[in-house]
């Protein structure tokens, strides 16, 4: 078994997910080599082969072009799996990948099982056992399920690529974040409002209980594309990440991105008529009842 | 102009799944069924872009069984022109790839300037989709979109990536864009628009006229996920709970010292 890892970099810096291709090939127990469209003096801890193309010339967010840099490798190194990071650069290249090479693509893998990849279904309440059904295939990891259990060491062997051709978009560079008016990576207790919370007047007794417990209050990315918050206090994935002292989620399923951006939190509360609602599985009290009825309860008591 | 608009009917996310007989999906019983939330602002951006340029035709099309009309009527009763229904009852059972090649095969031919889909669908979550009819059907593909503007034969978006920074990309007509959620704010259906909607145009193809090719991989096994989680449930009177959560914190945190 032999696959080809395609690491990512990101205004000129190598993105730490190259460590969860890595960790994902010792899983597998496969040979593997590593592709990058990245800078010469950024280079992954990678103890193999490194497929270098520079930015510069192929783009560093240019998908016709990465495409055919994969393919010349796959033409040269003739690996069994494609295997990138489930993110905005992986989930984009896959599909492009997998039409060009008439391979099946798995989305999302979140665990290795003798016979085939685990996968989320419906918002992670289920799980998927898939197989491939081509001789090639393109699969692409769920950020920080092949989470190396230490930093890894290794100098790659530079295998230096040219790119050519245009592409068919034209990337315009970036946009920074907006200025977040609240830090919340900061606060020591953040109390979180998802959907649960049913209308946009329920934030103020999510707000209550921040203030109660001295902390801040966050929303999930529900709750903020309805515009009941604002950007700044969304947790997750394409918000905030944040680790406090206690975390405190109040009506929050626990979709997987919310999950990535709070599952490092040091004690975590979850409030949340589903029992088996997936933030269940991060949680280490679920308290299976209305917010509605147990927050301002418990913010009167707080506040004692 | 013409616009295409792909949708999928979804079950609610807030419901209890179970596998069904087979292992290879959930059961589908006891369900309530509703758009792909990304899929409603694919349509409201389609929407949009008709009024933006006046002399459009809007067709959004669907597969499934018959009881996937019921959302290409939200999508007709929120300004859609017409509806392309390719009906396959077993449509669960193709894999991304056979359901863009079907969406490729029924587009191939109609010079679509721009088509639209979710960036991926609540229930399956490939992501795969879209891009992968825009690479059949050799058109550019903008994903991930958070922000869409058209001007004369150009579309200017802005990619959502992690962290909430934004990549901005431009491609030329005719393109595919998959619509990240937060892209627009999607409009409810007004009970005129409800009404006028019944008499929209909604054809039916069989999945079967359209030659689609085979998956290309299988399910093996659908189940929950191995509870790892051990934390403790707290159940009861609201009151109680508090109290059981005060006592947790004082002894577990020191946030309250």
């Amino acid at each position: 078994m032999k696959l080809l890892l395609i690491a990512e970099s990101r205004e000129g810096k190598l993105l730490g997910s190259s460590s969860e291709l890595t960790c994902f090939a010792k899983q597998m127990n496969a040979d593997s080599v590593m592709l990058l469209v990245g800078n010469d003096n950024d280079l992954p801890a990678y103890n193999g082969t490194l497929y270098l193309a520079d930015p510069a010339q192929a783009g560093e967010f240019n998908p016709a072009v990465h495409k055919q840099l994969v393919l010349e490798v796959v033409a040269k190194e003739q690996p069994d799996m494609i295997v990138l990071s489930h993110s905005s650069y992986g989930w984009d290249l896959a599909p492009r990948l997998a039409v060009a090479l008439n391979a099946a693509q798995i989305s999302e893998v979140v665990e290795v099982k003798q016979d085939g990849l685990l996968v989320p279904v419906c918002n992670a309440k289920l799980r998927r056992q898939v197989k491939p059904d081509t001789e090639i295939c393109v699969v692409t990891l769920q950020a920080g399920a092949f989470t190396p259990s230490e930093e890894l060491t290794g100098t790659p062997v530079v295998v230096k690529l040219t790119a050519d051709g245009e592409g068919n978009i034209l990337f315009q560079g970036y946009e920074a974040a907006e200025e977040t008016g609240v830090d919340l990576s900061k606060a020591e207790v953040v109390v979180s409002a998802g959907r649960g919370i049913g209308k946009p007047e329920n934030l103020e007794m999510i707000a209550a209980l921040a203030k109660a417990l001295k902390g801040e209050f966050g929303a999930s990315r529900p709750v903020v594309d309805a515009e009941w918050a604002e950007h700044s206090r969304q947790v997750g994935t394409t918000g905030q990440t944040v680790s406090p002292k206690l975390y405190v989620a109040c009506g929050i399923s626990g979709a997987i991105q919310h999950l990535a951006g709070m599952k490092k939190s040091e004690f975590i509360v979850a409030i949340n008529t589903d029992k088996d609602a997936p933030i269940g599985e991060v949680a280490d009290v679920l308290a299976v009842v209305d917010l509605k009825q147990l927050v301002p309860i418990l913010t009167e008591k707080l506040s004692a | 102009m013409k616009i295409l608009v792909c949708i999928k009917q979804v079950p609610d996310m807030e419901s209890k799944f179970k596998a069904n007989a087979a292992g290879d999906w959930f059961d589908s019983s006891d369900l309530a069924w509703r758009m792909n939330e990304y899929d409603e602002y694919s349509v409201e951006q389609a929407i949009q872009l008709k009024g933006q340029v006046g002399d459009a035709d809007l067709t959004v099309l669907c597969i499934g069984g018959e009881q996937v009309k019921e959302t290409m009527k939200k999508a007709l009763a929120m300004g859609c022109d017409r509806g392309v229904h390719i009906l396959d009852e077993q449509s669960y059972q193709r894999d991304p790839f056979a359901i863009a090649s079907l969406i490729a095969s029924f587009a191939r031919d109609k010079d679509f300037d721009v088509i639209f889909t979710g960036l991926q669908s609540q229930d399956r979550g490939s992501a795969q989709v879209g891009v992968m009819v825009a690479e059949l059907l050799g058109l550019p593909a903008l994903t991930t979109l958070v922000e869409f503007a058209y001007d004369n034969g150009t579309i200017n978006g802005k990619r959502e990536l992690e962290g909430g920074t934004r990549g901005k990309v431009s491609c030329k007509t005719p393109a595919l864009v998959t619509c990240q959620l937060g892209l627009n704010t999607p409009r409810y259906p007004t009970l005129p628009n409800i009404m006028k909607a019944k008499k929209k145009e909604l054809i039916s193809i069989p999945a079967s006229d359209l030659g689609a090719s085979d998956s290309r991989s299988q399910s093996l096994k659908l189940a929950p996920p191995e509870k790892k989680g051990s934390g403790l449930i707290l159940e009861g009177e609201p009151a109680e709970i508090a109290d059981q959560l005060i006592r947790i914190l004082k002894e577990k945190t020191t946030v309250l010292a």
